[in-house]
């Protein structure tokens, strides 16, 4: 497209046409400050900081939601517009509980930064902090509406990424809240538990739970026996929080982190991912073979599957049974290696770390997660709990050696199980092993580039001796609508199944970019994380779930075959169609 | 061919033209006008109707019509009541009570004569006459 | 035998301290003494206005008018006019002797609400009888859509509902882009929140037609085929007159599919609004009808290129519309001959407050508010002296009596750091403190902010609190400081106009009456005698009687005294509620 002259400052530059003037002045290097406009979401103007003049104009626009025209002539900084600025950032501070010490979000607030590049000292105006309780309801967020400033991202990402409208504006003037509509406690509304609304929350008013101490308590109980498990996701974004570049991978520096915190055993949620495959493919393959409800839609994310119980009952037939890797890492740890290592199951405290908040939600989302006769996973952290508990424990992570490794037996993983923490990845581990498992043979190829991306639904045809497989994938629950809209319409009509599987992921991007990982996640950070994760993958010396042989070892010793009695019982669950609001 | 919805919208307008500028042309016909906006009926329009109505009847007045409008923006003096008939001045009745509003029938219809006290000026005076003059 | 004449003597609260009781007794006294009562009937009427020239004396059937009548003139009036038959010249009103009947001695020229009052607005045929659907006809059969407009170009209307944007131009930019989708919109925005303005439910009460008739037009020049009328749902009589008035409509052929058989499809729905002022601000009107909560958008985009559900949208406000079908069957031209250089036409204003005749007025363009205030409302009730006058509701300033001769225009309201509005005008006397009379307006902003931005939200609610403490008597010179800094940003970088407009009534109030402020702030002293906290009562032993009265109505018991005796208030107990100074019939309370 033709670009556009404009002035940014008096100086002359060239843009694309259609972008906002925020994001010309970031092209030039300029930053305008913001707290309510994010590039994950559509900009509606509602902190006023990023005011700018333009040449002619009386009013000053908001850069965030003001397209630049050509031949404009924009100021994005002078002393009045500092001004009017410094005196919004006052008028947010003296409504803002500024306890910045006990703070979650201290050293990663944006109104503190702000405060902090003003120079304000003090605040002139009278304080004005409303006595509100915080929302504690749900295991995975709180929301503390006092630290509220009102900037609505919560309630975008709710609405218009996730779709899932728990968060609300409530009331209006001063009065307004972003909450659950009609007094409901989190756990109460539909939350889906994500998390992306801490994600993108500029400062502390909504945040994952902090369970750090938990853990250190485990570790600290003699009788206890610590396993720990870590995600695919948490390797390629925790670095972000000791400087590192996102996506850098830190698999081994956790593996050390952990043992130097203490724990006893640590084992990798990729392995399980990779039984995921086995026994999610086996699944697959039952239904494709026998005439079974297709698609097949993937399970392992706690949101997707909340927001599927209460949003869309109908799909339930469609859902595998299989759980997620975590759950079906947990329900090993306390049985397998617990006979393994000749533990009581009642002393092995399984911890796991997640890129993910809802995580710390489906660890008691059913029966079923208590598979073992035990909680099967005791204790779900955050990325960012993790990387505050190697802080505080002294621990110079960046000094760590990267070839630490996991605990035998249940600790190796291949790539497929890595690259499940990426949108499409677990489509394409499933699609390695499929192949394998539908024709006992190995394709001829490794990597389906036409499942990656970061599009929000991909979808893509892959032909297995001569029959057509049809998959889709989606990510950020919004767009999932249309894509069960296209199965509910054929189901109706009696017509074959637009798709034979189906993944979907609550976040944009997958788990890398969950509500648990490091903030100021941007479609740059995800795409960096991801690369993480496919480079990981293309190292690994094997990159098929079927070709692990520590896989092979559990079925031989435990389990039994995929889709066995035993499996099921511990590696598989069950649906229920829930209420949106329970008040 | 059959006239045309333009024709019978013309056609309408003529008519009810004549009849709202000169009610008076047919002689004995009243007209009595009463404020129905609401400033009009929360000061109490519906009953001063009612008291009219009741009255006319009352007194045996067949050749009054009542015409229930909006506000004549006379908020201070609500509620209003407007009588036109032949040989009296067009007079703008404003806070009638139910006693006032039997002595509009008593005494300017009947008597011929204005309710001392009540009579309030037309806010504009080419309101009604001139419709096509404004100026 | 019924009167020949009639001699209608004011008797409104200004003429009867101007002596018009001593006419009224002289007229009476004439009518016996020259034998003519049964000929000529000496009426006492409500307030004809112009108090300031009272006593006012009015003949009818002549309808001459005559001022500053003494006995003298009552005699002149008798003896020249009603029995001579010739008017008596000197008491009329200065140059306009000659125009009779007079329509110049009354100031309001009724186009918006020409049909208020007249017309049953349940009748379509009435409103047809009064060149209703005229101006519609003509457009549909004898004008093309750019003529309409350039029709409303001529005419230079403007926006009522506050901002005066220039109609046509709204017009002209929606007809313009309207090819390029398939859907245009016109609403008209009844969503009337300014306080003590209450035009639209006016004209939607008494002429509910004209807006029909209006926006069909409307749809006619910018290729709309839908209307929506967005009216508040605490206006149940006019949604009623409307709904009726759209199926009388329908029936006539005048809307809905093929209207008059030319064509042209043009309808109508009603969408309610629950009552918050921040949804008559167009882009936060159109979340509104469009099911999304009723908070503003950023402009541009404008409704004009993109509005309701993303298409071009054009937004009119009910007075506005009102006008229309006048201005299309009279031409721009004639519109354009009434007001100013720069607003033309006539606007309708609600006078409430300190005032003798409240209610709706519509006068020219350019009419001074002294003409408003004092011939039309008849100045302030109770011999009071006039303070100022507020007009642009929350979003206006106060403007004081020196500038009381300023000719209205919306930009001679905004020099004066106020504005035109939605054409609230509130009246304010001597007993009105502005301190809190600029709170009350704050108050408002605050509660109706809808929470979106920073500026409106916080700063509105700190504005607030510190107005509340200058008249609690705890203010400090600082917190003038802080009023104007924290307005900078409200103004500048609040999203939408009540946000950037919260902020006008506290700079206007501190424009014209800083000094009041100072007497709150540095003398504790609130001057009108409102704001509690800065008041004291004291009985004048002088004056007090001792009759008890005050001291049997104070509600904490703090007034004591023996019967016959002065009576002492208690100073440590009083709450400061007024009965005493209310109930005393001596004036023996006296605030401090």
């Amino acid at each position: 497209m033709q670009k556009i002259q404009i002035k940014i400052n008096n100086i002359p530059m060239e843009v694309a046409p259609g972008i906002s003037v925020l994001a010309a002045a970031r092209q030039a290097g300029i930053h305008i400050p913001t707290l309510c406009a994010h590039p994950d979401l559509t900009p509606w103007g509602a902190c006023g900081l990023c005011v700018v003049k333009v040449e002619g104009m009386p009013k000053l626009p908001r850069a965030c939601v003001t397209e630049v025209s050509a031949n404009a002539s924009y100021i994005t900084h002078d002393p009045e517009l500092n001004k009017i600025r410094r005196t919004i950032v006052e008028m947010i501070l003296s409504n803002h509980p500024n306890d910045c010490l006990t703070c979650g979000r201290s050293g990663s607030c944006e109104l503190q930064t702000l405060a902090a590049n003003f120079s304000i000292r003090e605040v002139p105006f009278q304080s004005n902090v409303p006595e509100l309780p915080k929302d504690e309801s749900t295991l995975s967020i709180v929301l503390d509406p006092r630290k509220c400033i009102k900037c609505g991202r919560c309630v975008l990402v709710c609405q218009e990424l996730q779709d899932v409208w728990a968060l609300e504006f409530i009331g209006r003037g001063d009065h307004t809240e972003m909450m659950p509509a009609g007094g409901a406690l989190l756990s109460e509304s539909p939350c889906i538990k994500c998390g992306q609304c801490s994600a993108h929350c500029p400062v502390g008013a909504i945040y994952e739970r902090d369970d750090t101490k938990k853990l250190l308590d485990a570790i600290l109980n003699p009788e206890l026996h610590v396993a720990v498990q870590i995600a695919p996701a948490v390797r390629v974004a925790i670095g972000e929080a000791f400087g590192l570049p996102p996506g850098t991978i830190t698999t081994g520096k956790i593996y050390g982190a952990l043992r130097r915190l203490g724990v006893n055993a640590i084992f990798d949620t990729n392995f399980s991912a990779d039984l995921t495959i086995m026994e999610e493919g086996t699944e697959f393959i039952e239904r494709l073979t026998q005439n079974g409800i297709l698609p097949l839609i993937t399970s392992c994310c706690p949101s997707w599957v909340d927001y599927m119980e209460k949003y869309c009952a109908d799909m339930i037939p469609h859902f595998s049974t299989a759980k997620s890797p975590m759950m079906m890492q947990g329900a090993l740890t306390k049985t397998y290696y617990a006979e393994k290592k000749g533990i009581p199951r009642e002393k092995i405290f399984s911890a796991a770390i997640m890129p993910c908040t809802s995580k710390k939600f489906e660890i008691v989302r059913d029966k079923d997660m208590y598979a073992s006769g035990q909680q099967d996973v005791d204790l779900v952290l955050t990325t960012r709990e993790l990387a505050r508990l190697i802080k505080q424990s002294g621990i110079d992570f960046l000094a760590l050696p990267d070839d630490e490794s996991a605990d035998s037996p249940i600790g190796a993983y291949t790539g497929a199980g890595t690259i499940f923490g990426a949108t499409g990845g677990v489509m394409e581990a499933a699609l390695r092993t499929g192949y394998f498992l539908v024709t006992g043979e190995e394709y001829e190829k490794i990597t389906f580039e036409e499942v990656r991306g970061m599009e929000g639904i991909r979808t893509a045809s892959l032909s297995i001796k001569g029959k057509e497989l049809r998959v889709a994938i989606a990510h950020g629950i919004a767009n999932v609508r249309d894509l069960l809209n296209e199965i509910r319409t054929a189901r109706e009509e009696g017509k074959e199944p637009p798709y034979h599987f189906v993944e979907v992921m609550a976040c944009r991007g997958g788990c890398i970019a969950g509500g648990g990982q490091p903030y100021n996640t941007t479609d740059a950070v995800r795409n960096a994380r991801i690369a993480g994760m496919y480079a990981d993958d293309a190292k690994s010396e094997i990159r098929c779930s079927h070709q692990n042989p520590f896989i092979e070892e559990v079925y031989r010793e435990f389990l039994e075959k995929p889709g066995s009695h035993k499996a099921h019982v511990l590696l598989h669950t069950h649906y229920h169609p829930r209420p949106l609001y329970t008040r | 061919m059959a006239p045309n919805r333009l024709e019978e919208l013309n056609r309408l307008r003529e008519e009810k033209s004549m009849e709202l500028h000169d009610p008076k042309g047919n002689d004995g016909e009243i007209e009595i006008r009463i404020g129905m906006g609401s400033s009009g009926i929360a000061s109490g329009a519906r009953d001063i109707l009612r008291v009219l109505n009741d009255t006319l009847k009352d007194r045996g007045i067949t050749k009054a019509l009542i015409r229930q409008t909006g506000s004549l923006g006379l908020d201070y003096a609500e509620p209003t009541v407007e009588v036109r008939m032949h040989g009296m001045p067009d007079t703008i009745y404003g806070r009638v009570t139910p006693e006032v509003a039997q002595q509009i029938v008593d005494r300017h219809i009947l008597g011929r004569e204005l309710v001392c006290g009540h009579v309030f000026d037309r806010p504009a005076p080419d309101m009604v006459k001139e419709p096509n003059h404004a100026l | 035998m019924p009167y020949k004449n009639f001699c209608l003597v004011c008797s409104g609260n200004q003429c009867e301290s101007g002596k018009s009781d001593e006419i009224y007794r002289e007229l009476k006294r004439l009518v016996m003494d020259r034998r003519v009562s049964q000929e000529v009937q000496i009426v006492k009427t409500g307030c004809f206005g112009f108090c300031s020239k009272g006593p006012i004396v009015k003949v009818l059937p002549d309808e001459t008018f005559y001022v500053e009548v003494d006995a003298e003139g009552a005699r002149a009036i008798m003896d020249e006019h009603i029995l001579g038959g010739k008017e008596v010249q000197r008491l009329m009103l200065k140059g306009e002797e000659h125009k009779k009947p007079s329509r110049f001695y009354q100031k309001q020229v009724r186009i918006a609400l020409r049909n208020c009052g007249v017309i049953n607005p349940g009748e379509i045929s009435e409103y047809i009888g009064r060149d209703g659907y005229a101006a519609l006809s003509m457009a549909l059969f004898e004008m093309t859509p750019l003529e309409v407009i350039e029709e409303l170009k001529k005419s230079g209307l403007r926006g009522r509902g506050g901002a005066g944007f220039p109609t046509w131009q709204k017009w002209k930019f929606t007809h313009d882009v309207k090819d390029k989708t398939d859907e245009v919109f016109i609403v008209c925005n009844a969503d009337e929140g300014d306080p003590g303005a209450y035009m639209d439910r006016s004209i939607l009460e008494g002429d509910p037609q004209s807006i029909l008739e209006a926006m069909a037009i409307a749809g006619y020049a910018c290729g709309s085929r839908m209307g929506y009328i967005y009216i508040r749902a605490e206006y149940p009589l006019a949604i009623e007159r409307l709904y009726t008035a759209m199926d009388q409509a329908r029936e006539h052929g005048l809307l809905g599919k093929n209207i008059l058989d030319s064509g042209f499809d043009f309808d109508i729905e009603i969408r309610l609004g629950a009552g918050a002022f921040v949804c008559g601000e167009e882009t936060a009107l159109i979340a509104s009808i469009e099911g999304e909560r009723g908070m503003p958008r950023p402009r541009p985009p404008f409704p004009a290129t993109r509005g309701l559900w993303g298409k071009p949208t054009v937004i009119n406000n009910v007075e506005t519309l009102a006008s229309i079908p006048k201005i299309i069957l009279r031409g721009g031209d004639w519109f354009a001959k009434i007001g100013t250089e720069k607003s033309k036409g006539t606007k309708v204003f609600a006078l409430t407050g300190k005032i003798s005749n409240s209610g709706l007025v519509e006068v020219p363009m350019g009419t001074t508010l002294r003409e408003i205030i004092f011939d039309i409302g008849g100045g302030i009730p109770g011999g009071k002296a006039f303070k100022a006058v507020q007009t642009g509701g929350p979003s206006g300033g106060v403007i004081t009596a020196e500038h009381l001769d300023t000719p209205i225009d919306y930009e001679n309201l905004v020099a004066l750091g106020s504005m035109m509005g939605s054409g609230g005008m509130i009246v304010m006397d001597e007993d009105d403190c502005i301190v809190d009379v600029t709170k009350f307006y704050l108050d408002f902003s605050v509660d109706e902010s809808c929470g979106k931005c920073a500026p409106c939200r916080i700063g509105g609610r700190k504005m607030y609190n510190i107005l509340d403490k200058i008249t609690k008597g705890q203010g400090t010179l600082e917190d003038i400081q802080h009023l104007k800094a924290l307005a900078v940003p409200m103004q500048k970088a609040s999203l939408c106009g009540l946000g950037q407009a919260a902020p006008n009534p506290v700079l206007s109030t501190l424009r014209y009456f800083e000094a009041e402020y100072l007497a709150h702030i540095e003398d504790k002293r609130c001057p009108a005698g409102v704001c509690k906290a800065l008041v004291t009562y004291t009985i004048n032993p002088d004056l007090c009687i001792g009759c008890t009265v005050c001291s049997r109505k104070c509600p904490n018991n703090c007034i004591t005294g023996k019967r016959k005796k002065p009576h002492v208030i208690d100073q440590e107990c009083c709450i400061k509620c007024g009965i005493c100074y209310e109930g005393c019939k001596f004036g023996a309370v006296e605030i401090a």
